[in-house]
């Protein structure tokens, strides 16, 4: 086979695993709006936020050390002890879903009935606010994140396809994790919300408000499960890309790169969340590759936005979304 | 007791429709006028200009562009900081390639390339709206970024791939470059802000205001009643572009007098501007200019508590800063959803019945 082939074959596989990666972002988007008609643009905030807890809890970092330093002149910084990594996810949980309960009392039940933008731009302030929460609490350098998994080139697959074509795939171990991952998280979902009690009641609230709340479902209560599930799912995407590029600000930019993923896939739909994702991350990976180089480079930057742009005008639901009815 | 609509009569239809009803709203106007153009020139400093006036001119008057487009037409917008570059690349070109040719028209003709590009990415808002359109403008932000970053014919094939202002003059008083004295830059924006307001206000109040808010009310019902959503939606996209272009164009050549596009017109720049809409009051001017106020002097004021009385460190200041600002937002739209404006707007009514409310 041609070079240049092989080279496309390549960019596309690791497309489609950095596809996985947006995908699993925008899966809490999906749930909230789903459940709550909220569109939750600090999805990737709590990404952040939960890769900054989960460092901050393994390497036993005093919380606020920075503030109380600054008002006490005292110089705290660490715990002498570092807590196991899957005991510190447990940990994290907890904190994500007393940050869900949070979130909810205090700002959602008193948004209810709002418009649909003015809820988004309520989730663009709890953004910022976690953002500089996040910061405080467990300082801005950047960290590494360990929890034990495997990261650089897979071995077998790079001998396997060299002696097929006499030429290796370079594809990451983690990526392969991520994915396997994010497969089992969807079958997780799907299994919880087709064949739980609390998983019917949360597709009753996403159908209608009003009918699940008369046939006595409590509302709040499915609010701050999704936020806690949304937290969750956060907490898995901070994983793998805090294990990936490190736990920094940057994190938070992954949400912008989800929406386009949901553009595509439809806001109501998850495996449109999943196909959605899977064509960003490969189509900007070979837009990148093929014409990349003739207009400058670095279209990744914006290549999912125009997609989704040019998409939207052609079919406004997405892929997979409801149709969009309105009536007077 | 001054603040009355008893004893001021209106003779004619001009009167009774002017933009200040009442004498004393109407002698304060005057008088914020006069001590903007006549006194303040004169008793500023570098330090005054460069972190609270010239910032406070130059974002109201993004933020009045803004307001346009999300308070009165109901678009959101999340591609200030795209336009604002427009704005900025535009009357840099036109600096360099017209250097004869007076600052205040480049300014204003970078405003027009702006409403053009607005237009353009206006496009999808037929089609599609709320926050479905919220994300396609972040395609606008992205993408406008990327080119003025990549293709060096926008920075004049520059090593740095910065841009900086040349020296240029009006009426042979220093504009831009390293030697502008601090009262001819803040005249200038000054006049500006008055003619954006000027115009917007009255926009607002004729005609293609009230088609914008009819679309931003409810767009099918506007589309009855007989508002074209084709011009309402594109002539805001246009006005208010302009606007965000103006403020760019300012920002760069007046303001900062050297950008990287990517640090100066980010997408925080976008969320600014939008803070500032939301904090002072969707639809309104004096909003826009309140909030412009509020989120130039708040990071100001922190600083100099936080970091130059009690001593912390800066970074700290800013993350407090994140907080306050996200707080403060989510505040607002649970609290008051007109913002500062509609504070403002309920004082003046208990100014009326003052000091005898029954």
């Amino acid at each position: 086979m041609p070079d240049q082939l092989l080279f496309a074959i390549e960019v596309t596989l690791n497309g489609l695993m950095a596809g996985v990666l947006y995908a699993l972002v925008a899966l809490g988007f999906v749930l909230i709006f789903k459940a709550s008609g909220i569109f939750n643009y600090a999805q990737g905030v709590m990404a952040l936020f939960a890769a900054l807890t989960l460092v901050g809890i393994m390497e036993g970092q005093v919380p606020f050390s920075h503030l109380i330093n600054a008002i006490f002149g005292t110089d705290v910084h660490h715990f002498a002890w570092e807590v196991p990594a899957l005991l510190a996810i447990l940990l994290t949980m907890t904190v994500m879903v007393a940050l869900a309960w949070l979130v909810n009392t205090l700002i959602f039940r008193h948004l209810v009935g709002q418009e649909p933008i003015i809820l988004f731009m309520a989730t663009i302030g709890l953004a910022y606010f976690l953002e500089g929460f996040g910061d405080i609490m467990w300082g801005s350098d950047i960290k590494t994140l360990d929890v034990g998994l495997p990261q650089g080139l897979n071995e077998s697959i790079d001998e396997f396809t060299f002696n097929l074509f006499g030429y290796g795939f370079f594809i990451d171990n983690l990526d392969i994790v991520a994915t396997i991952i994010a497969a089992i998280l969807v079958a997780a979902l799907v299994a919880f919300s087709q064949y739980t009690k609390q998983g019917r009641a949360l597709r009753a609230v996403a159908d209608d408000h009003q009918a699940a709340l008369s046939v006595g479902i409590s509302l709040s209560f499915i609010w701050v499960l999704v936020w806690s599930i949304a937290g969750f799912v956060a907490l898995v995407a901070g994983i793998m890309w805090g294990a990936k590029s490190g736990v920094q600000f940057s994190l938070s930019l992954i949400a912008l790169k989800a929406l386009p993923v949901l553009m595509l896939g439809g806001f109501t739909s998850i495996p449109g969340a999943i196909v959605g994702g899977l064509i960003i991350g490969v189509g900007e990976k070979l837009f990148e590759f093929l014409v990349g180089p003739l207009v400058g480079g670095a279209t990744e930057n914006w290549f999912a936005y125009v997609l989704a742009l040019i998409f939207l005008v052609f079919r406004p639901q997405g892929l997979f979304g409801e149709k969009i009815i309105e009536r007077v | 007791m001054l603040y009355r609509e008893a004893g001021d009569f209106k003779t004619s239809y001009k009167d009774d429709a002017q933009t200040f009803p009442i004498k004393f709203d109407r002698y304060r106007y005057y008088a914020v006028l006069l001590v903007g153009l006549a006194v303040v020139p004169f008793v500023i400093n570098d330090y005054w200009v460069n972190a609270i006036f010239l910032p406070f001119l130059i974002y109201s008057i993004a933020a009045i562009g803004l307001n346009i487009l999300v308070g009165y037409c109901g678009q959101v917008s999340l591609g200030t900081g795209g336009f604002m570059a427009v704005g900025a690349y535009g009357c840099y070109k036109l600096m360099t390639a017209f250097p004869e040719v007076n600052i205040l028209f480049h300014v204003i003709a970078a405003g027009g390339i702006t409403a053009i590009v607005g237009v353009l990415f206006g496009l999808p808002s037929l089609r599609i709206k709320g926050f479905y359109l919220a994300v396609a403008t972040l395609a606008a932000q992205f993408f406008l970024v990327w080119l003025f970053n990549r293709v060096p014919w926008f920075y004049n094939y520059s090593a740095s791939g910065q841009i900086s202002a040349p020296e240029r003059t009006l009426l042979g008083v220093n504009i831009t470059g390293p030697n502008t004295e601090a009262w001819a830059s803040y005249l200038f924006c000054l006049v500006l802000v008055f003619f954006c307001a000027w115009v917007a206000r009255n926009l607002t109040r004729g005609s293609v205001g009230r088609r914008w808010m009819a679309i931003r009310d409810m767009d099918i019902a506007a589309e009855i009643i007989g508002v074209n959503p084709l011009t309402a939606k594109l002539s805001a996209f246009a006005v208010s572009s302009f606007f965000v272009g103006i403020s760019g164009a300012l920002f760069f050549s007046v303001y900062l007098g050297a950008v990287e596009v990517g640090e100066a017109f980010g997408i925080q720049k976008s969320f600014l501007v939008l803070f500032m809409i939301i904090i002072g009051g969707l639809g309104s001017i004096f909003g826009s200019f309140a909030g412009a106020a509020f989120m130039v002097l708040m990071p100001v004021l922190l600083k100099n508590t936080l970091v130059g009385t009690l001593g912390w460190p800066t970074d700290l200041a800013a993350h407090i800063e994140f907080m306050i600002v996200g707080g403060l937002i989510v505040t607002f739209l649970i609290a008051e959803p007109h913002g500062l404006a509609q504070l403002w707007r309920l004082t003046k009514e208990k100014l009326r019945l003052w000091p005898f409310p029954y």
